[in-house]
C-alpha cells in the first residue's frame, strides 16, 4: 500500500490520499493522471488492468485501488 | 444564406420535437432551442446590447450552446468561456474583450463576480425565457451582414497573451456546407461530442445539428476516463458520428477496450490535431470494418478544419495518414522561404486562400498583419490568406503530408531540422506508443520524450542507424504518458519547461 501512495502522490501531489474517497467523484484526477496511474501499476506491481476494471470506482481511492492490484494478483 | 440562424429557423418548425442538444440528462428539443434562443436575443436587445462580445461563461451543457445562439440573435458575437479555465486565463481574455455583459449560470456566477470586470452579469436561466421581441429581432437582422462577427475564440498566443479569433457568418457557412458534403452528415447522424464548447473544434457538431436537424450528445468529460463507460455510452444513446482529438480515441484502444465492448452504432469517425499513431489507429478500423475514417486538419484562423483525407488504403508500420486535400472552396498553398510555391514532395509553409480564412485577431492589429498576409503570389489587388506555420508537402499521391510546426525547426550545428522528422522516425520504432521532441535553447540540445514499452538504450541504438548524427536526441526521457493541451495537442511548452526546469532544480 504505502508503493501506492507514493506512486499516486508522485503522479499526483497534494492529495490526502490516505482518506480521500472521491478522487473521480470531485475531478481531483484527470485522464492524464488516470493513464499515468495504469502505466505506473501495471509494471510496479506486474499485473495488467483490463478494460472492463478502468472504472471510477477503482480509481475513487486509494484503498479501492489497493484492492483491484490484490485482486488481479491473485487471479 | 446570410446567417447561421438560418438552418435553425428551417429545421425547427419542421422538427420540433426533435432532440438537437444533450447531455446525459437533459435533452433540448428544436423547438425549445428556437424559442430560448430567440428569448435571450431579445433580452440582450432589449439591454441595448449590441454588434459587441458577449461572454458566455458556463459549465459544458446544452444550454450554453442555445445560449451562444441567443448571443447570434442580438446581432452580438459570442465568446466562450469555459468554468474551469484558469481565473489568470480569463483575465487576459477580458483585458482584450473589455465586455459589458457576461452571461452565467449558477456554477459560474460566483467566479463572474469575483471577475471585477464593471460589466453586467446576466444569468442565462433567468433570461432565456424573455417573451421574443418580434419586432426587434426583425430590424437586427436586416441590418446584419454575412461578414459580421459570430464568435470569437481564443488560442494560445506564443507570447503567453491569447489571441481572440473573430470568425463571420460567411466563413462559418462554407466550412458547414463543405464538411457535411465531406463526412456526408444527414438527418439521422448522431453526434457524440468530445471538444470543448469554447473552441472552434465544436462547430462541427453544432451547426450541421441545425442544418440537417441531427443529434449532438455532449458527452460528460469523465468519461473520457473510462473506455468502456465511453463505449457504453455511445451504445445507449446511438452515437454513430464522433469528431475527436487522436488522444481520446487511442485512450479506447490502448486499453484493449474493444476485446469487452465495441461501439456498435459508430460509423463516421473524425480525427485531427495530432498525428494518429498507425498501431491504434489500425485497432480502431479493425474493431469498426464498416465505419470511415477521416483525418482532418485546420486552424482555427481559418474556421475550423480545412483539409481531409478520408481513408481508402492500408496503413501499416512507419506510413504517415495524410492530411489530404482542402475542402471545397478552400485552396492550400504550400509557400516556401522566398514565397514561391514548393513544387511536389518538398516542404512548404501551408497557407489557407478562401472564404475560410476569418477575419483576423480582436484588438491585435500587429499579430493579425504577420500571419493575415497579402498573397505573394497576386500583386494585382488585395487578397488576404493566412499563414499558418504549419509545414506540409505533396507526397507522390498529390496529397498533402503534415511535416510540423515551422517554429520546430531549428537550427543545430549549421544543419536545419525539423523536431517532426526525428519525431517521425521514432515513432516507427516498435513499441513506440508517442514521442515529441524539443529543443533546449541555451544549451543546444535535443531532447525527446516517449512513451512505450522500450528502453531507452535500445531506442539510442536503433536511432543512431536511422538518423543523420546531427538529428540524434541528446536527451532522451521516458514518460508513462504525455501532456497535452486543452484542444488536445502535444502540450511542447510544457514539455520544454519540464526539461529545462528540472534542469534548473537539480
Amino acid at each position: 500500500m504505502d508503493e501506492l501512495l507514493q506512486i499516486l502522490d508522485e503522479i499526483h501531489g497534494g492529495v490526502d490520499y490516505e482518506n480521500c474517497t472521491t478522487l473521480i467523484d470531485d475531478g481531483i484526477l484527470d485522464s492524464f493522471d488516470i493513464i499515468s496511474i495504469i502505466t505506473e501499476v501495471s509494471s510496479a506491481f506486474d499485473v495488467q488492468i483490463p478494460a472492463n476494471e478502468i472504472v471510477p470506482d477503482n480509481f475513487n481511492s486509494a484503498a479501492a485501488l489497493w484492492k483491484l492490484i490484490e485482486r488481479l494478483e491473485d487471479e | 444564406m446570410n446567417n447561421v440562424l438560418e438552418y435553425m429557423e428551417q429545421t425547427a418548425p419542421r422538427l420540433p420535437d426533435k432532440v438537437a442538444f444533450a447531455n446525459e440528462n437533459t435533452e433540448l428539443t428544436f423547438g425549445t432551442v428556437y424559442r430560448r434562443a430567440r428569448g435571450t436575443g431579445s433580452a440582450l436587445a432589449q439591454r441595448g446590447y449590441y454588434r459587441e462580445p458577449v461572454v458566455v461563461y458556463m459549465h459544458k451543457h446544452p444550454d450554453m450552446v442555445n445560449a451562444f445562439f441567443g448571443v447570434v440573435y442580438a446581432g452580438c458575437y459570442y465568446v466562450p468561456i469555459d468554468e474551469e479555465m484558469p481565473a489568470h486565463r480569463i483575465g487576459l481574455i477580458f483585458n482584450t474583450l473589455n465586455p459589458r455583459v457576461v452571461i452565467c449560470d449558477a456554477k459560474t456566477r460566483e467566479n463572474a463576480e469575483k471577475l471585477n470586470f464593471g460589466g453586467e452579469i446576466l444569468m442565462y436561466s433567468e433570461i432565456c425565457e424573455t417573451p421574443e421581441d418580434t419586432e426587434a429581432l426583425r430590424k437586427i437582422r436586416k441590418a446584419a451582414l454575412d461578414v459580421d462577427p459570430i464568435y470569437i475564440v481564443f488560442t494560445s498566443g506564443s507570447t503567453g497573451v491569447p489571441k481572440g479569433v473573430v470568425a463571420c457568418h460567411r466563413s462559418v457557412i462554407d466550412y458547414i456546407e463543405t464538411l457535411s458534403e465531406a463526412l456526408e452528415f444527414n438527418e439521422n447522424t448522431v453526434y457524440g461530442n468530445q471538444t470543448p464548447l469554447y473552441f472552434d473544434a465544436c462547430l462541427k457538431e453544432l451547426y450541421p445539428t441545425l442544418k440537417f436537424g441531427a443529434t449532438t450528445y455532449l458527452i460528460p468529460k469523465q468519461l473520457f476516463m473510462f473506455p468502456v463507460k465511453l463505449v457504453e455510452f455511445l451504445n445507449e444513446k446511438r452515437i454513430n458520428t464522433i469528431c475527436w482529438v487522436v488522444s481520446a480515441l487511442t485512450m479506447i484502444s490502448a486499453f484493449g477496450t474493444f476485446d469487452t465492448v465495441k461501439p456498435e452504432y459508430l460509423r463516421t469517425v473524425a480525427f485531427g490535431s495530432e498525428v494518429f499513431p498507425i498501431k491504434q489507429f489500425n485497432l480502431w478500423r479493425q474493431a469498426l470494418p464498416e465505419a470511415t475514417f477521416t483525418n482532418l486538419y485546420g486552424p482555427t484562423e481559418a474556421t475550423g478544419m480545412c483539409c481531409f483525407y478520408r481513408v481508402d488504403r492500408e496503413f501499416g508500420p512507419g506510413d504517415v495518414i495524410p492530411i489530404g486535400g482542402p475542402f471545397r472552396n478552400t485552396e492550400i498553398l504550400l509557400l516556401r522561404e522566398d514565397n514561391t510555391l514548393a513544387p511536389d514532395g518538398e516542404p512548404g509553409e501551408i497557407c489557407v486562400r478562401g472564404t475560410s480564412v476569418t477575419l483576423g485577431y480582436y484588438r491585435n492589429p500587429e499579430k493579425t498583419a504577420e500571419a493575415f498576409v497579402q498573397n505573394p503570389l497576386n500583386t494585382a489587388y488585395p487578397e488576404i490568406i493566412y499563414r499558418t506555420g504549419d509545414l506540409a508537402r505533396r507526397n507522390s499521391r498529390g496529397e498533402l503530408e503534415f511535416i510540423s510546426r515551422k517554429d520546430y525547426q531549428i537550427k543545430h550545428m549549421g544543419h536545419r531540422i525539423e523536431l517532426g522528422e526525428i519525431e517521425a522516425v521514432v515513432n516507427l520504432e516498435d513499441d513506440i506508443r508517442i514521442s515529441c521532441c524539443v529543443f533546449d535553447d541555451a544549451n543546444r540540445k535535443i531532447v525527446l520524450y516517449y512513451v512505450g514499452d522500450t528502453d531507452k538504450n535500445s531506442l539510442a541504438a536503433a536511432l543512431r542507424s536511422k538518423l543523420p548524427r546531427y538529428m540524434l536526441p541528446h536527451v532522451i526521457i521516458k514518460l508513462d504518458a504525455l501532456p497535452f493541451t486543452p484542444n488536445g495537442k502535444l502540450d511542447r511548452k510544457l514539455l520544454k519547461e519540464m526539461y529545462t526546469g528540472g534542469k534548473a532544480n537539480g
